[in-house]
């Protein structure tokens, strides 16, 4: 695929700092960005209809609804920036999520931690074998992950067939997750937040989160440093695959209902997180902070559509929109970055 | 080549060191064909009600739709981009399509306005990758989301099925007593169009030539960025072609329809040998590809499988394809490395 190279001109650090404009500073900030965006579309939205924030049921899924996403939508985060994709990632939400309510309904008195292991060991699982395919048999992660998109579907389709999960399955305990709140926060979004930290630490803080970085900007160079990059990029799909996994546990807890279908067009979802949230599609760039914004956003915009008068039907337009001018805005101002940069050398 | 090799003693680089029938028989496609004709003769012995006439018609009916579009998409891989757009481009061109007729606008008008809009979102897929470089895989991605999202919005949960009657049955006959449904005739047109473009014009090699290297493509006089533009916008018009046909044929216009079709007519084209990283591949190939999905999937919905796992399959024949190609690329890699090292008898 064209993960490309176009190769820009080294710059050093210097260079770069070429005095942008405040605009440029604020839109290459993406956080920035996000963070106005979404106090703007809830002001917006709230204004129109109160009970949008001002209501116990607005107020919870607002925070609640924007849970899934961020899980897989940092996981996607994570394979992107190592230059990799894994659009398998709604097949694998959509298998643990079952397998969870099925640990619910067939072993009596299971521990809820217990069946969170699991939906999380099992995602990895899924997710190690795309990896092991992309990272030792040299294969577009494309291709293996629509692939396994396929298969860990059709799978599903063949356990589940016309099954659904029922309400009834689930312990009492468990279905209170889905509502209890600390301080009215959503303990699912403050469970999701802490995962998010911990990535995000991971990701600027430890050398081997770093190590991702320097795999998706430049493979060769990372080799010629000495990295094993087939470890990293193992590691990032098994990542990947264990937030999904988390992330079915999340569907359930919120839903508490499932059939085959749970997670179809997650993927595109999670990637359009990861790009709105400003992971570059050519990897080595991108915070988890931003991607965490990013899929708040995009999960707001679902919520907020439908009460600005917008027809629901149209929100995967709107979301479709938000990742073009994303990745426009984002190769605009790289190419504006290197021009500035060779005017600035040329200059002194 | 082989022409060039007649006439003059050919330098040695052009001396073919393996004889003909290993030239022949042992690439991918061919080795595809094998497996598709080995499939089919498996399925006429032990699947009921597999060798009849109407079986293979509507195993071409069902695959006209991804057998009309792997050939755009093919030419696209091969320059080493990708256009996942095509089945949200066949979505919109069929509302837009369901809904001119709805107002009463003639067939054929209809049908040139939704084709001339696919070919516009192909310019646009075009000018973002080429313009301003990035990369397909995320214009694509960004475009299937957002087209899919207007083929929805323009419908709704309605679904238009006033369409004349006789356009589809026009398109079902049969040509002739062959069990061949009349649509393969745009696919046949189609396809060779493609196929003469890649395999026998300058262009084509220009196509090739920028998939093994772009730069060098570029010093050599090819025009890479037009060639692009042209092919994405040449997908976005067999797309919507595909859309307007598709709505005809199954006199139904609704904003899903053509969902999930381009990761079809990837797992074709990819499963047809041609290299996802571009340079190389044939477009026969790929329809081949796509025919022996259409084949096993008609199988095994005859052996009361079910359609479920038609998932399974296709996902488990994408990936044995690509692991097989990447052992048999590691295979000849460390042959040819031996090679080098201890040269045994040849030139």
């Amino acid at each position: 695929m064209t993960v490309t190279r176009t190769p820009e001109p080294a710059l050093s650090p210097a260079q770069v700092s070429a005095r942008p404009s405040l605009l440029e500073t604020v839109l290459r900030a993406r956080e920035i960005t996000l963070v106005v965006l979404i106090l703007l579309l809830v002001a917006v939205t709230t204004a129109r209809h109160h009970d949008f924030l001002f209501s116990s049921d607005g107020w919870r899924e607002l925070l609640r609804q924007p849970a899934i996403l961020i899980l897989i939508g940092v996981g996607e985060a994570m394979v992107i920036i190592t230059r990799n994709i894994d659009v398998s990632v709604g097949s694998i939400l959509g298998l643990t999520t079952y397998f969870a309510g099925w640990l619910f309904h067939n072993v009596a008195g299971i521990p809820i931690v217990v069946v969170v292991a699991c939906a999380v060991l099992m995602g990895a699982l899924l997710g190690l074998f795309n990896g092991v395919l992309v990272a030792f048999l040299n294969v577009p992660s494309l291709v293996i992950t629509l692939g396994t998109l396929y298969a860990y579907r059709g799978i599903a389709v063949l356990w589940i067939g016309g099954d659904f999960i029922r309400s009834s399955w689930l312990p009492a305990n468990f279905k209170h997750l889905g509502t209890a709140a600390v301080f009215s926060i959503p303990v699912l979004l403050l469970a999701v937040l802490v995962v998010v930290l911990l990535v995000g630490w991971f990701m600027t803080s430890r050398r081997s989160g770093r190590d991702l970085y320097a795999v998706g900007s430049n493979p060769e160079a990372a080799v010629l440093y000495g990295l094993r990059t087939r470890p990293v990029v193992l590691l990032t799909f098994v990542a990947s695959g264990a937030l999904a996994g988390l992330a079915g546990i999340v569907y359930l807890a919120i839903y508490a209902t499932g059939d085959s279908h749970v997670g179809s067009g997650y993927e595109l979802q999670a990637v359009a997180a990861a790009v709105v949230g400003g992971v570059a599609i050519v990897g080595g760039s991108g915070t988890i902070w931003g991607v965490a914004l990013g899929a708040f956003f995009l999960a707001t915009i679902s919520s907020a559509l439908p009460v600005l008068g917008i027809p629901s039907l149209w929100q995967q337009a709107v979301v479709g929109i938000f990742i073009v001018l994303a990745i426009t805005l984002d190769r605009v101002l790289a190419i504006r970055r290197t021009r500035a940069a060779i005017a600035q050398r040329r200059l002194g | 080549m082989t022409a060039v090799a007649e006439r003059a003693p050919a330098p040695a680089y052009l001396r073919h060191d393996k004889p003909l029938w290993r030239r022949v028989l042992l690439r991918t496609d061919t080795a595809l064909l094998v497996v598709l004709i080995a499939v089919i003769l498996w399925a006429t012995v032990s699947v009921p009600f597999f060798a009849q006439p109407f079986t293979y018609s509507t195993v071409l009916l069902a695959m006209a739709p991804i057998l009309l579009m792997v050939p755009p998409v093919t030419l696209i891989v091969v320059t080493g981009e990708i256009d996942l757009s095509v089945g949200s481009v066949l979505g919109v061109s069929s509302a837009i399509f369901g809904l001119l007729v709805q107002h009463g606008l003639p067939l054929a008008l209809a049908a040139i306005v939704s084709v001339l809009a696919g070919s516009l979102i192909g310019a646009l897929n075009g000018l973002l990758v080429t313009v301003l470089g990035v990369p397909s895989l995320a214009v694509t991605i960004g475009t299937l989301a957002l087209f899919r999202g207007v083929a929805v919005g323009l419908l709704g949960t309605t679904a238009i099925t006033s369409f004349p009657g006789d356009a589809a049955t026009w398109l079902r006959a049969n040509i002739g007593n062959l069990a061949v449904p009349r649509i393969i005739l745009v696919v046949v047109v189609v396809a060779v169009l493609f196929g003469v473009v890649l395999h026998a014009t300058t262009a084509g090699r220009g196509i090739f030539a920028i998939g093994l290297s772009s730069e060098t493509a570029l010093f050599s006089g090819v025009a890479v960025n037009r060639t692009k533009l042209l092919l994405f916008v040449a997908s976005g018009t067999v797309a919507a072609l595909t859309g307007v046909l598709f709505t005809l044929l199954y006199s139904n216009a609704i904003g899903t329809n053509g969902i999930g079709l381009e990761l079809q007519v990837v797992t074709a084209i990819v499963l047809g040998g041609v290299s996802i990283w571009g340079g190389r591949g044939t477009l026969f190939g790929a329809i081949v590809g796509a025919l022996l999905i259409g084949v096993l999937s008609k199988a095994l919905q005859l052996l009361n499988v079910g359609s479920d796992v038609i998932g399974v399959i296709t996902g488990g024949a994408l990936i044995l394809s690509v692991v097989v190609a990447s052992v048999a690329g590691f295979v000849s890699r460390r042959r040819r490395t031996a090679a080098v090292v201890q040269p045994s008898g040849g030139p």
